[in-house]
């Protein structure tokens, strides 16, 4: 029966690796044909799709379409504004979103149950449809810089910041985590004399890694392709981010090569992030059953 | 210290009313229990002296001052929690020395304080572990011990027991009174466990439905209790009731029968009785003798289950009118299941009520 039932067992974990092998290949197919293309010239790229060649770095390798895209649009700049827009977002969004959280489950106040689900709602509301008063908006925003007061946030960094710091999403997230906390936790600090801001910060903030890493990682991806939004207000090409970019390899002369050499070095900073969080990621899923 | 002052103290959560009008005075320094059964309200009256829950109406005062609207962190009380409640990704030193951290004391007068609160409640070995790393008597000692460094005016315990095993439980019991005889401050102390009620308190409030059934220091209590709840509630193993018929009222002195009793009377009965009413006679399992005959007794009925525990003996007794009630032989006894059994009492020990309060 030990030997029956061990076989079986073999036999199980067996098939569950060759399905999660599986799963993992083609996941992974599309960026091992990405990364192998970009170091192949056009012809050869288009002529290899034909077989499986189009996975493999065989045939005439170099880095020429790395330096060519590089020569047609400014790369760096771009990954910079990404990174920097993204990272500042992320950032202010655990910070808001995550405090929104605190007030909605810690505090009781009236109306909070109202303006939660209101919050909640927009998560059905498409950004395209308040994408336009949302330009207008911006196109009409005061700001206090060096140069004095000047109207309009279009053609900045900020305009694509501020907008998309608090989501629906992100809030939901942190109000499920906060729930999950022991209230006695929250409670003992009230009467040890903590404020409101001392819970967050002393008891909660260091209570909430998982879903830290949880957020930073969603909010990460939704935007690092932004695509629509910087495209309506950002003109100029020193705020440009890496998704709108990728038209430089649109336009005139389309190279197949470049266009996976810029694909290639566009991905390599969201793989750095997610290498960083996923094991603080994985725990949260696991944990929290919140799914990514 | 403080002296602790409830006046018509009430709190409804919409139109659901869990306490109801409770007034309660605890001296300084008194050592004061709340007991009574779950949903009796013991936990949300000691929730609102901490200020957690808010009160509806009514006044609280600790010391001089009224209290109602305060924060929590304004009423110079510390509580301890029944899951301990400390903060899992600190040390136990940094636990302790939470309120001290907020208050912004400095780092030499933390250490002294922590040190302090570690001498007293024995867990210097302990300070630099993580929560995750103790056991539950020594988790408890920490939420004690973070309560301890504030040096409040109330300290509160929240069933703090309860998450305990029996063993552990008497010793963190004794560690409590010890405590509050070193510190002489102002105690709060919630249990639904009525032993630890009558050893740990100075003054016993037992409460039923949000309301107050009676206060007063144990053993006025568990001798005079006002009703057949108090009486009930207090006292191991409870009190028996029997279901009789008043044969007799005249002045306080009343006599009462049923089918296993003979005509007994009772002369501290409180209350109106009149001949041919109904009462119930309450009598603590500890009072019944075995009585030597069958004839010489004036409880009639059958052995059921013993439970032999060495110092007493707790028989299950099927009574004559297909009642039972429970004696405690104060001795190690041999009965036979199924054996008639009778025992006497001495009537001046039994408490006689009013039938409507079972």
């Amino acid at each position: 029966m030990a030997m029956i039932s061990g076989e079986n067992h073999g036999l199980r974990l067996a098939v569950r690796y060759a399905v999660l092998g599986l799963i993992a290949v083609i996941f992974i197919f599309p960026l091992v044909f990405m990364v192998v293309s970009s170091l192949k010239p056009d012809q050869q790229l288009l002529l290899d799709t034909k077989s499986l060649r189009a996975f493999l770095p065989v045939g005439d390798i170099s880095l020429d379409n790395y330096v060519a895209a590089f020569q047609r649009a400014p790369v760096g700049l771009f990954i910079f504004n990404s990174v920097l827009v993204t990272g500042a977002t992320v950032l202010l969004s655990l910070l808001v979103c995550s405090l929104a959280g605190f007030a909605f489950v810690f505090i009781n106040w009236t109306g909070r149950e109202l303006v939660l689900g209101i919050i909640l709602a927009t998560l059905i509301v498409p950004f395209e449809t308040i994408a336009i008063p949302l330009l207008l908006l911006m196109s009409k925003l005061p700001w206090l810089g060096l140069d004095g007061l000047t109207w309009g946030w279009l053609n900045s960094y900020r305009v694509q910041i501020v907008p998309l710091v608090a989501d629906g999403l992100t809030i939901f997230l942190f109000v499920q985590y906060f729930k999950d906390l022991p209230g006695e936790l929250i409670e003992a600090a009230r009467v040890e004399g903590a404020t409101w801001w001392q819970i967050y910060r002393r008891v909660v903030m260091p209570l909430s890694g998982p879903i830290l890493a949880t957020a930073a990682i969603l909010k990460f991806l939704i935007m690092y392709n932004q695509y629509l939004w910087p495209l309506m207000v950002v003109q100029d090409e020193s705020y440009r981010p890496v998704m709108v970019g990728l038209q430089y390899f649109f336009q005139l002369n389309r190279a197949w090569g470049e266009i996976m050499a810029y694909l290639s070095l566009i991905t390599v900073p969201v793989l750095g992030f997610y290498l960083v969080l996923q094991r603080a990621f994985i725990a949260s899923i696991a944990s929290t059953g919140v799914k990514g | 210290m403080a002296r602790i002052s409830l006046k018509d103290v009430r709190k409804s959560y919409g139109s659901t009313d869990v306490i109801r009008g409770v007034d309660i005075e605890i001296e300084d320094g008194e050592f004061a229990v709340f007991v009574g059964p779950s949903g009796c309200g013991k936990s949300t009256l000691l929730r609102m002296v901490a200020g957690l829950e808010d009160i509806t109406s009514g006044t609280l005062s600790i010391g001089d001052r009224v209290v109602n609207d305060l924060p929590p962190k304004d009423r110079k009380v510390a509580m301890v929690f029944q899951s301990y409640a400390i903060f899992p990704h600190m040390t136990v030193r940094e636990n302790v020395a939470f309120g001290l951290t907020i208050a912004g004391a400095s780092k030499a007068e933390k250490d002294a304080k922590v040190a302090e609160a570690a001498r007293i409640l024995q867990m210097e070995p302990l300070l630099d572990r993580r929560p995750s790393q103790l056991s539950g008597g020594q988790r408890q000692r920490v939420a004690i011990g973070r309560a301890i460094v504030r040096k409040p005016e109330v300290f509160l315990f929240d069933e703090p027991l309860s998450n305990l095993d029996a063993a552990l439980r008497m010793d963190m019991r004794m560690e409590i009174s010890k405590l509050h005889k070193q510190l002489g401050t102002t105690m709060i102390y919630v249990t639904h466990d009525q032993v630890e009620a009558m050893t740990l308190a100075d003054k016993i409030v037992v409460l039923k439905g949000g309301e107050v059934q009676q206060i007063g220091a144990p053993m006025e209590l568990y001798h005079h209790p006002v009703n057949a709840f108090v009486a009930g509630f207090l006292g191991s193993p409870s009190m028996n009731f029997l279901d009789v018929e008043v044969v007799e009222a005249n002045g306080d002195a009343v006599t009462v029968r049923n089918g296993a009793l003979d005509p007994v009377t009772v002369s501290r009965a409180s209350g109106d009785y009149v001949a041919g009413g109904r009462a119930l006679l309450g009598i603590r399992p500890q009072y019944l003798v075995p009585a030597a005959d069958e004839a010489a007794s004036a409880l009639h009925g059958t052995v059921g289950l013993a439970e032999r525990l060495g110092t007493e003996t707790i028989v299950d007794v099927a009574l004559k009118d297909g009642k039972s009630l429970i004696a405690a032989l104060s001795q190690d006894a041999i009965l036979e299941m199924g054996a008639p059994i009778g025992f006497t009492f001495d009537p001046a020990k039994c408490h006689l009520f009013a039938a409507r309060s079972a």
